[in-house]
Protein backbone atom coordinates (compact mmCIF):
# COMPACT_ATOMS: atom_id res chain seq x y z
CA UNK A 1 0.00 0.00 0.00
CA UNK A 2 1.60 3.73 -1.61
CA UNK A 3 2.26 5.89 2.20
CA UNK A 4 -1.47 7.92 3.15
CA UNK A 5 -1.75 11.00 1.35
CA UNK A 6 -2.88 14.53 2.93
CA UNK A 7 -5.80 15.63 1.57
CA UNK A 8 -6.69 19.63 0.60
CA UNK A 9 -10.19 20.28 0.49
CA UNK A 10 -10.55 24.04 -1.07
CA UNK A 11 -13.43 25.89 -2.09
CA UNK A 12 -17.28 26.63 -0.97
CA UNK A 13 -20.76 24.73 -0.91
CA UNK A 14 -24.29 26.64 -1.91
CA UNK A 15 -27.32 24.87 -1.15
CA UNK A 16 -30.01 26.29 -3.31
CA UNK A 17 -28.49 29.49 -4.11
CA UNK A 18 -27.82 29.95 -0.20
CA UNK A 19 -24.23 29.52 0.67
CA UNK A 20 -23.95 26.22 2.84
CA UNK A 21 -20.28 27.14 3.80
CA UNK A 22 -17.59 30.09 2.98
CA UNK A 23 -14.96 29.70 0.86
CA UNK A 24 -12.66 27.78 3.28
CA UNK A 25 -9.44 25.50 2.72
CA UNK A 26 -9.17 22.43 5.03
CA UNK A 27 -5.85 20.50 5.18
CA UNK A 28 -5.56 16.96 6.10
CA UNK A 29 -2.31 16.17 7.12
CA UNK A 30 -0.80 12.73 5.93
CA UNK A 31 -1.09 9.88 8.02
CA UNK A 32 -3.14 11.79 11.32
CA UNK A 33 -5.81 12.49 12.65
CA UNK A 34 -7.91 15.49 11.59
CA UNK A 35 -10.96 16.24 13.83
CA UNK A 36 -13.62 18.58 12.33
CA UNK A 37 -15.88 19.71 15.27
CA UNK A 38 -19.24 22.04 14.94
CA UNK A 39 -22.67 21.98 15.42
CA UNK A 40 -25.30 20.21 13.68
CA UNK A 41 -25.85 21.96 10.03
CA UNK A 42 -22.86 24.01 9.17
CA UNK A 43 -21.98 21.49 6.26
CA UNK A 44 -19.45 19.34 8.19
CA UNK A 45 -21.00 15.95 7.17
CA UNK A 46 -20.74 17.92 3.58
CA UNK A 47 -17.26 18.28 3.45
CA UNK A 48 -16.52 14.74 4.44
CA UNK A 49 -19.16 13.36 1.68
CA UNK A 50 -17.46 15.74 -0.57
CA UNK A 51 -14.00 13.89 0.02
CA UNK A 52 -15.38 10.64 -0.61
CA UNK A 53 -17.51 11.41 -3.93
CA UNK A 54 -21.21 10.88 -2.50
CA UNK A 55 -23.56 12.56 -3.24
CA UNK A 56 -24.35 16.19 -1.17
CA UNK A 57 -27.38 17.80 -2.75
CA UNK A 58 -25.17 21.21 -1.88
CA UNK A 59 -23.26 22.49 -5.18
CA UNK A 60 -19.46 22.99 -4.69
CA UNK A 61 -16.85 25.29 -5.83
CA UNK A 62 -13.48 23.83 -5.74
CA UNK A 63 -11.43 20.85 -5.96
CA UNK A 64 -10.33 18.56 -3.44
CA UNK A 65 -6.87 17.16 -3.82
CA UNK A 66 -4.29 14.67 -2.69
CA UNK A 67 -0.72 15.66 -2.05
CA UNK A 68 0.65 12.61 -4.06
CA UNK A 69 -1.94 14.44 -6.93
CA UNK A 70 -3.99 11.20 -7.09
CA UNK A 71 -7.48 10.65 -7.39
CA UNK A 72 -9.34 11.25 -3.90
CA UNK A 73 -12.72 9.21 -4.06
CA UNK A 74 -11.33 5.68 -4.93
CA UNK A 75 -8.70 5.74 -2.03
CA UNK A 76 -11.61 6.35 0.71
CA UNK A 77 -13.16 4.59 3.36
CA UNK A 78 -16.42 5.58 4.90
CA UNK A 79 -17.64 4.51 8.38
CA UNK A 80 -20.44 6.27 9.62
CA UNK A 81 -22.55 6.72 12.83
CA UNK A 82 -25.29 3.88 11.36
CA UNK A 83 -23.12 0.93 11.38
CA UNK A 84 -25.03 -0.30 7.64
CA UNK A 85 -24.41 -3.44 8.61
CA UNK A 86 -26.75 -5.62 6.03
CA UNK A 87 -28.96 -7.26 8.03
CA UNK A 88 -29.02 -10.57 6.44
CA UNK A 89 -25.41 -11.03 6.12
CA UNK A 90 -23.66 -12.66 8.63
CA UNK A 91 -20.21 -10.76 9.92
CA UNK A 92 -18.01 -12.25 8.10
CA UNK A 93 -20.25 -11.70 5.10
CA UNK A 94 -20.54 -7.78 6.19
CA UNK A 95 -16.79 -7.42 6.66
CA UNK A 96 -15.92 -9.21 3.46
CA UNK A 97 -18.71 -6.91 1.64
CA UNK A 98 -15.97 -4.61 -0.38
CA UNK A 99 -14.92 -7.35 -1.98
CA UNK A 100 -18.56 -8.85 -2.80
CA UNK A 101 -19.60 -5.70 -4.39
CA UNK A 102 -16.40 -5.89 -6.22
CA UNK A 103 -16.17 -8.82 -7.75
CA UNK A 104 -12.85 -9.43 -6.07
CA UNK A 105 -12.10 -12.62 -4.95
CA UNK A 106 -12.31 -13.00 -0.90
CA UNK A 107 -9.19 -12.44 1.15
CA UNK A 108 -10.06 -14.93 4.15
CA UNK A 109 -6.69 -14.92 5.70
CA UNK A 110 -7.14 -11.14 5.91
CA UNK A 111 -10.85 -11.42 7.26
CA UNK A 112 -9.57 -13.13 9.74
CA UNK A 113 -6.51 -11.28 10.98
CA UNK A 114 -8.76 -8.62 11.24
CA UNK A 115 -11.94 -10.17 12.82
CA UNK A 116 -9.16 -11.11 15.81
CA UNK A 117 -7.83 -7.72 16.15
CA UNK A 118 -11.39 -6.53 16.37
CA UNK A 119 -12.06 -9.14 18.99
CA UNK A 120 -14.98 -10.66 16.99
CA UNK A 121 -13.05 -14.10 16.07
CA UNK A 122 -15.84 -16.11 18.02
CA UNK A 123 -18.96 -13.74 16.14
CA UNK A 124 -18.18 -14.75 13.14
CA UNK A 125 -20.72 -16.41 11.80
CA UNK A 126 -23.43 -14.56 13.88
CA UNK A 127 -25.96 -11.92 12.69
CA UNK A 128 -26.10 -8.24 13.37
CA UNK A 129 -29.24 -8.73 15.58
CA UNK A 130 -27.02 -10.81 17.60
CA UNK A 131 -24.64 -8.26 18.34
CA UNK A 132 -24.37 -5.48 21.06
CA UNK A 133 -24.59 -2.14 19.78
CA UNK A 134 -20.59 -1.89 20.32
CA UNK A 135 -19.60 -4.94 18.67
CA UNK A 136 -21.93 -3.85 15.78
CA UNK A 137 -19.78 -0.75 15.46
CA UNK A 138 -16.13 -3.14 15.67
CA UNK A 139 -17.86 -5.03 12.83
CA UNK A 140 -18.04 -1.57 11.16
CA UNK A 141 -14.74 -0.98 11.95
CA UNK A 142 -13.49 -4.05 11.00
CA UNK A 143 -15.23 -3.74 7.55
CA UNK A 144 -14.08 -0.21 7.15
CA UNK A 145 -10.10 -2.17 7.66
CA UNK A 146 -10.77 -4.81 5.15
CA UNK A 147 -11.43 -2.37 2.45
CA UNK A 148 -7.17 -1.05 3.20
CA UNK A 149 -7.72 2.26 1.85
CA UNK A 150 -5.29 4.84 3.06
CA UNK A 151 -7.81 7.60 3.34
CA UNK A 152 -10.54 6.76 6.74
CA UNK A 153 -13.45 8.83 7.26
CA UNK A 154 -15.55 8.81 9.91
CA UNK A 155 -18.67 10.49 10.52
CA UNK A 156 -19.81 10.58 13.68
CA UNK A 157 -18.78 7.24 13.90
CA UNK A 158 -19.08 6.85 17.52
CA UNK A 159 -21.99 9.15 18.75
CA UNK A 160 -24.61 6.35 19.12
CA UNK A 161 -22.73 4.28 21.62
CA UNK A 162 -22.82 4.42 25.23
CA UNK A 163 -19.83 6.73 26.86
CA UNK A 164 -17.63 3.73 27.91
CA UNK A 165 -18.29 1.65 25.00
CA UNK A 166 -17.64 4.89 23.12
CA UNK A 167 -13.87 5.37 24.71
CA UNK A 168 -13.25 2.05 24.26
CA UNK A 169 -13.67 2.24 20.23
CA UNK A 170 -11.88 5.42 20.19
CA UNK A 171 -9.14 3.45 21.58
CA UNK A 172 -9.52 0.72 19.27
CA UNK A 173 -9.76 2.83 16.38
CA UNK A 174 -6.74 4.60 16.67
CA UNK A 175 -4.55 1.64 17.30
CA UNK A 176 -6.08 -0.15 14.18
CA UNK A 177 -6.25 3.41 12.31
CA UNK A 178 -2.36 3.68 12.46
CA UNK A 179 -0.67 5.79 9.49
CA UNK A 180 -3.79 6.62 7.83
CA UNK A 181 -5.00 10.10 7.00
CA UNK A 182 -8.24 10.19 9.03
CA UNK A 183 -10.86 13.10 9.16
CA UNK A 184 -13.21 12.33 12.31
CA UNK A 185 -16.49 14.55 11.93
CA UNK A 186 -17.72 14.96 15.10
CA UNK A 187 -19.81 17.43 17.79
CA UNK A 188 -18.61 16.20 20.63
CA UNK A 189 -15.48 18.11 22.07
CA UNK A 190 -14.54 15.31 24.18
CA UNK A 191 -14.09 13.31 21.03
CA UNK A 192 -11.85 15.75 19.25
CA UNK A 193 -9.78 16.47 22.47
CA UNK A 194 -9.27 12.64 22.57
CA UNK A 195 -8.14 12.13 18.99
CA UNK A 196 -7.35 14.90 16.69
CA UNK A 197 -3.44 15.78 16.14
CA UNK A 198 -4.80 18.37 14.61
CA UNK A 199 -8.52 20.23 16.03
CA UNK A 200 -10.80 22.36 13.52
CA UNK A 201 -13.36 24.35 14.27
CA UNK A 202 -16.00 24.54 11.96
CA UNK A 203 -18.73 27.06 12.05
CA UNK A 204 -20.94 29.31 9.53
CA UNK A 205 -18.24 32.11 9.62
CA UNK A 206 -15.20 29.60 9.04
CA UNK A 207 -12.54 27.15 9.72
CA UNK A 208 -10.96 28.02 13.31
CA UNK A 209 -7.76 25.61 13.65
CA UNK A 210 -7.65 25.32 18.15
CA UNK A 211 -4.55 24.46 20.28
CA UNK A 212 -4.58 20.76 21.04
CA UNK A 213 -2.76 19.04 24.20
CA UNK A 214 1.14 17.43 23.10
CA UNK A 215 0.79 14.80 23.82
CA UNK A 216 0.01 11.13 21.54
CA UNK A 217 -3.18 9.94 20.75
CA UNK A 218 -5.65 8.52 22.22
CA UNK A 219 -5.12 10.77 25.12
CA UNK A 220 -6.60 9.59 28.36
CA UNK A 221 -9.92 10.59 29.06
CA UNK A 222 -9.18 12.23 32.34
CA UNK A 223 -5.65 13.83 31.55
CA UNK A 224 -5.94 17.60 33.05
CA UNK A 225 -4.46 18.77 29.62
CA UNK A 226 -7.42 16.80 27.36
CA UNK A 227 -9.94 17.95 30.10
CA UNK A 228 -9.16 21.59 29.45
CA UNK A 229 -8.99 21.64 25.67
CA UNK A 230 -12.12 19.97 25.88
CA UNK A 231 -13.63 22.42 28.37
CA UNK A 232 -11.86 25.35 25.47
CA UNK A 233 -13.30 23.47 22.29
CA UNK A 234 -17.02 24.17 24.22
CA UNK A 235 -16.47 27.36 25.00
CA UNK A 236 -15.49 28.08 21.42
CA UNK A 237 -18.50 26.48 20.22
CA UNK A 238 -20.90 28.52 22.60
CA UNK A 239 -19.05 31.43 21.71
CA UNK A 240 -19.39 30.63 18.23
CA UNK A 241 -23.23 30.36 18.41
CA UNK A 242 -24.07 33.62 20.34
CA UNK B 1 -54.56 -19.47 20.54
CA UNK B 2 -54.03 -17.31 17.43
CA UNK B 3 -56.43 -18.81 15.52
CA UNK B 4 -59.03 -18.40 18.26
CA UNK B 5 -60.64 -15.13 17.66
CA UNK B 6 -61.05 -15.85 14.12
CA UNK B 7 -63.18 -19.08 15.28
CA UNK B 8 -64.77 -17.15 17.26
CA UNK B 9 -65.92 -14.59 14.70
CA UNK B 10 -66.72 -17.29 12.26
CA UNK B 11 -68.73 -19.00 14.92
CA UNK B 12 -70.65 -15.45 15.50
CA UNK B 13 -71.37 -15.38 11.59
CA UNK B 14 -72.78 -19.38 11.49
CA UNK B 15 -75.19 -18.31 14.48
CA UNK B 16 -76.24 -14.85 12.88
CA UNK B 17 -77.02 -16.56 9.54
CA UNK B 18 -79.00 -19.25 11.07
CA UNK B 19 -80.79 -16.56 13.00
CA UNK B 20 -81.39 -14.24 9.54
CA UNK B 21 -82.86 -17.37 8.06
CA UNK B 22 -84.82 -18.60 10.88
CA UNK B 23 -86.82 -15.50 11.28
CA UNK B 24 -87.24 -14.38 8.44
CA UNK B 25 -88.47 -18.10 6.50
CA UNK B 26 -86.83 -17.05 3.10
CA UNK B 27 -87.42 -20.55 0.89
CA UNK B 28 -84.31 -22.32 0.19
CA UNK B 29 -83.64 -21.17 -2.99
CA UNK B 30 -83.12 -17.28 -1.59
CA UNK B 31 -81.05 -18.09 1.45
CA UNK B 32 -80.35 -21.83 2.43
CA UNK B 33 -79.35 -22.09 6.09
CA UNK B 34 -75.99 -23.20 7.22
CA UNK B 35 -77.24 -26.51 8.14
CA UNK B 36 -78.70 -27.58 5.13
CA UNK B 37 -75.35 -25.94 3.13
CA UNK B 38 -73.29 -28.13 5.39
CA UNK B 39 -75.26 -31.40 4.98
CA UNK B 40 -75.14 -30.25 0.26
CA UNK B 41 -71.63 -29.85 1.35
CA UNK B 42 -70.70 -33.53 2.95
CA UNK B 43 -73.14 -34.85 0.16
CA UNK B 44 -71.26 -33.39 -2.95
CA UNK B 45 -68.16 -33.98 -1.55
CA UNK B 46 -66.79 -35.87 -4.16
CA UNK B 47 -67.96 -33.84 -6.89
CA UNK B 48 -66.67 -30.10 -4.95
CA UNK B 49 -63.36 -31.42 -4.05
CA UNK B 50 -62.76 -32.35 -8.09
CA UNK B 51 -63.83 -28.81 -8.75
CA UNK B 52 -61.44 -27.34 -5.79
CA UNK B 53 -58.56 -29.45 -7.39
CA UNK B 54 -59.03 -28.01 -10.68
CA UNK B 55 -59.21 -24.40 -9.83
CA UNK B 56 -56.40 -25.18 -7.25
CA UNK B 57 -54.21 -26.19 -10.25
CA UNK B 58 -55.25 -22.83 -12.00
CA UNK B 59 -54.42 -20.71 -8.97
CA UNK B 60 -51.14 -22.39 -8.23
CA UNK B 61 -49.65 -22.16 -11.71
CA UNK B 62 -51.20 -18.62 -12.15
CA UNK B 63 -48.99 -17.64 -8.77
CA UNK B 64 -46.14 -18.96 -9.87
CA UNK B 65 -46.01 -17.87 -13.28
CA UNK B 66 -47.40 -14.40 -11.95
CA UNK B 67 -44.93 -13.65 -8.68
CA UNK B 68 -41.87 -15.12 -11.14
CA UNK B 69 -42.90 -12.59 -14.30
CA UNK B 70 -43.54 -9.71 -11.41
CA UNK B 71 -40.52 -9.98 -9.75
CA UNK B 72 -38.48 -10.34 -13.13
CA UNK B 73 -40.08 -7.37 -14.02
CA UNK B 74 -39.85 -5.31 -11.17
CA UNK B 75 -36.03 -5.59 -10.91
CA UNK B 76 -36.32 -4.69 -15.19
CA UNK B 77 -37.80 -1.72 -14.07
CA UNK B 78 -35.64 -1.16 -10.48
CA UNK B 79 -32.33 -1.30 -12.97
CA UNK B 80 -32.93 0.30 -15.89
CA UNK B 81 -34.46 4.00 -16.50
CA UNK B 82 -35.12 3.58 -19.74
CA UNK B 83 -37.47 0.65 -18.84
CA UNK B 84 -39.31 3.09 -16.49
CA UNK B 85 -39.84 5.34 -18.70
CA UNK B 86 -41.45 2.98 -21.11
CA UNK B 87 -42.91 0.35 -19.29
CA UNK B 88 -44.33 2.15 -16.22
CA UNK B 89 -46.67 3.63 -17.96
CA UNK B 90 -47.68 0.84 -19.77
CA UNK B 91 -48.56 -1.09 -16.58
CA UNK B 92 -50.40 1.68 -14.85
CA UNK B 93 -52.76 1.71 -17.78
CA UNK B 94 -53.45 -1.80 -17.69
CA UNK B 95 -53.91 -1.44 -14.21
CA UNK B 96 -56.76 0.78 -15.08
CA UNK B 97 -58.56 -1.81 -17.45
CA UNK B 98 -61.51 -3.52 -15.44
CA UNK B 99 -59.86 -7.60 -15.88
CA UNK B 100 -63.24 -8.71 -16.30
CA UNK B 101 -63.10 -7.58 -19.42
CA UNK B 102 -60.25 -9.19 -20.95
CA UNK B 103 -62.11 -12.56 -19.97
CA UNK B 104 -63.89 -13.43 -22.95
CA UNK B 105 -61.14 -12.28 -25.11
CA UNK B 106 -58.32 -14.51 -23.51
CA UNK B 107 -60.68 -17.34 -23.50
CA UNK B 108 -60.88 -17.01 -27.08
CA UNK B 109 -57.29 -16.84 -27.50
CA UNK B 110 -56.16 -19.57 -25.00
CA UNK B 111 -59.18 -21.70 -25.06
CA UNK B 112 -62.09 -22.80 -22.87
CA UNK B 113 -59.70 -25.09 -20.94
CA UNK B 114 -56.59 -24.68 -17.66
CA UNK B 115 -54.69 -21.99 -19.93
CA UNK B 116 -57.45 -19.20 -20.06
CA UNK B 117 -57.93 -19.53 -16.51
CA UNK B 118 -54.11 -19.02 -15.53
CA UNK B 119 -53.63 -16.02 -17.77
CA UNK B 120 -56.49 -14.42 -15.70
CA UNK B 121 -55.00 -15.13 -12.36
CA UNK B 122 -51.07 -13.49 -13.67
CA UNK B 123 -53.25 -10.72 -15.05
CA UNK B 124 -54.72 -10.06 -11.79
CA UNK B 125 -52.02 -10.51 -9.34
CA UNK B 126 -48.90 -9.62 -11.70
CA UNK B 127 -49.44 -5.60 -11.01
CA UNK B 128 -49.54 -5.97 -6.82
CA UNK B 129 -46.18 -8.58 -6.94
CA UNK B 130 -44.49 -5.65 -9.62
CA UNK B 131 -45.77 -3.05 -7.55
CA UNK B 132 -44.74 -4.28 -4.47
CA UNK B 133 -41.51 -5.43 -4.99
CA UNK B 134 -40.71 -2.46 -7.34
CA UNK B 135 -41.27 -0.02 -4.43
CA UNK B 136 -39.14 -2.22 -2.52
CA UNK B 137 -36.10 -1.97 -5.08
CA UNK B 138 -36.45 1.64 -4.53
CA UNK B 139 -36.78 2.48 -1.16
CA UNK B 140 -33.22 0.83 -0.61
CA UNK B 141 -31.53 2.24 2.51
CA UNK B 142 -29.41 5.21 1.25
CA UNK B 143 -26.94 4.62 4.05
CA UNK B 144 -26.38 1.39 1.92
CA UNK B 145 -25.87 2.76 -1.33
CA UNK B 146 -23.29 5.85 -0.45
CA UNK B 147 -21.78 3.01 1.76
CA UNK B 148 -21.05 0.54 -1.75
CA UNK B 149 -20.33 3.91 -4.06
CA UNK B 150 -17.42 4.28 -2.10
CA UNK B 151 -16.65 0.71 -2.18
CA UNK B 152 -16.33 1.35 -6.27
CA UNK B 153 -19.21 -1.30 -6.28
CA UNK B 154 -20.58 -1.83 -9.46
CA UNK B 155 -24.68 -1.40 -9.96
CA UNK B 156 -25.64 -4.80 -10.84
CA UNK B 157 -23.87 -6.04 -8.00
CA UNK B 158 -25.27 -3.57 -5.66
CA UNK B 159 -28.53 -4.43 -7.05
CA UNK B 160 -28.29 -8.25 -6.39
CA UNK B 161 -26.16 -8.06 -2.75
CA UNK B 162 -28.16 -4.93 -0.98
CA UNK B 163 -31.26 -3.88 -3.01
CA UNK B 164 -33.26 -7.25 -3.82
CA UNK B 165 -32.44 -8.60 -0.27
CA UNK B 166 -33.27 -5.29 1.52
CA UNK B 167 -36.57 -5.50 -0.70
CA UNK B 168 -37.89 -8.98 -0.19
CA UNK B 169 -40.23 -8.00 2.87
CA UNK B 170 -41.72 -6.39 -0.24
CA UNK B 171 -42.26 -8.60 -2.00
CA UNK B 172 -43.31 -10.41 0.51
CA UNK B 173 -45.71 -8.68 1.10
CA UNK B 174 -46.70 -8.52 -2.66
CA UNK B 175 -47.17 -12.06 -2.59
CA UNK B 176 -49.42 -12.26 0.28
CA UNK B 177 -52.05 -10.09 -1.62
CA UNK B 178 -51.59 -12.25 -4.85
CA UNK B 179 -52.30 -15.24 -2.46
CA UNK B 180 -56.01 -13.86 -2.32
CA UNK B 181 -56.19 -12.41 -5.57
CA UNK B 182 -55.72 -14.96 -7.58
CA UNK B 183 -58.32 -17.21 -6.78
CA UNK B 184 -60.91 -14.42 -7.71
CA UNK B 185 -58.82 -14.53 -11.48
CA UNK B 186 -59.19 -18.05 -11.85
CA UNK B 187 -62.76 -17.94 -11.02
CA UNK B 188 -63.26 -14.90 -13.49
CA UNK B 189 -62.41 -17.07 -16.09
CA UNK B 190 -64.52 -20.26 -15.40
CA UNK B 191 -67.67 -18.33 -15.52
CA UNK B 192 -66.37 -16.68 -18.43
CA UNK B 193 -66.29 -19.97 -19.86
CA UNK B 194 -65.48 -23.30 -18.46
CA UNK B 195 -66.71 -27.14 -17.78
CA UNK B 196 -64.68 -27.27 -14.74
CA UNK B 197 -63.98 -25.40 -11.81
CA UNK B 198 -65.65 -23.98 -8.65
CA UNK B 199 -66.44 -20.92 -10.61
CA UNK B 200 -68.06 -23.48 -12.82
CA UNK B 201 -69.72 -25.60 -10.50
CA UNK B 202 -71.10 -22.18 -8.35
CA UNK B 203 -72.65 -21.14 -11.88
CA UNK B 204 -74.10 -24.49 -12.84
CA UNK B 205 -75.33 -24.59 -9.35
CA UNK B 206 -77.45 -21.05 -9.04
CA UNK B 207 -78.35 -21.46 -12.51
CA UNK B 208 -80.65 -24.52 -11.18
CA UNK B 209 -81.92 -22.78 -8.14
CA UNK B 210 -79.28 -24.76 -5.77
CA UNK B 211 -78.80 -22.24 -3.86
CA UNK B 212 -77.27 -24.69 -1.29
CA UNK B 213 -74.83 -26.19 -3.47
CA UNK B 214 -73.73 -22.58 -4.72
CA UNK B 215 -72.82 -21.53 -1.41
CA UNK B 216 -71.48 -25.28 -0.49
CA UNK B 217 -68.88 -24.21 -3.20
CA UNK B 218 -68.53 -20.34 -2.58
CA UNK B 219 -67.38 -21.18 0.85
CA UNK B 220 -64.70 -23.63 -0.10
CA UNK B 221 -63.11 -21.23 -2.43
CA UNK B 222 -63.08 -18.91 0.64
CA UNK B 223 -61.52 -21.42 3.10
CA UNK B 224 -59.30 -22.43 -0.02
CA UNK B 225 -58.09 -18.35 -0.08
CA UNK B 226 -57.75 -18.14 3.21
CA UNK B 227 -55.35 -21.33 3.56
CA UNK B 228 -53.35 -20.77 0.44
CA UNK B 229 -53.19 -17.31 2.17
CA UNK B 230 -51.84 -18.50 5.04
CA UNK B 231 -49.44 -21.33 3.38
CA UNK B 232 -48.09 -18.07 1.25
CA UNK B 233 -47.24 -16.02 4.52
CA UNK B 234 -45.17 -18.60 6.23
CA UNK B 235 -43.57 -20.10 3.26
CA UNK B 236 -42.40 -16.44 2.89
CA UNK B 237 -42.06 -15.85 6.88
CA UNK B 238 -38.10 -16.25 6.19
CA UNK B 239 -38.16 -13.64 3.57
CA UNK B 240 -38.79 -10.64 5.68
CA UNK B 241 -37.46 -11.93 8.93
CA UNK B 242 -33.41 -10.71 8.81
CA UNK B 243 -34.39 -7.48 7.12
CA UNK B 244 -36.41 -5.89 9.80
Amino acid sequence: MNPAPGIRVKGCATLKGAPLFAPLTLELEAGQWTCLLGGSGVGKSTVLRLISGLATGAEFEGEITASDNAEVASRVAYMAQDDLLLPWASVSQNVLLGARLRGDKPDTDRLRRILDRVGLADHATKKPAELSGGQRQRVALARTLMEDKPVILLDEPFSALDAQTRAAMQELAVELLQGKTVLVVTHDPAEAARLGHSIIVMAPGGLTRCPHPPSPIPRPVDDLETLECQAALLRHLREGVA
Amino acid sequence: MRYLPALAAALFAVILWQLIVTTTGLPKFILPGPALVAETWWQYRAVIAEHTLVTATEVLIGLAIGAGLGAVTAIQLASSRVARVLIQPMLVFTQALPVFALAPILTLWLGYGLWSKVAMAVLIIYFPVTSAFFDGLMRTPQGYLDLARTMQASPSRVLWHIRVPAALPSLASGLRLAAVYAPIGAVIGEWVGASRGLGYLMLLANGRAKTDLMFAAMLTLGVFSILLHIAVGYLTRNLGKDCR
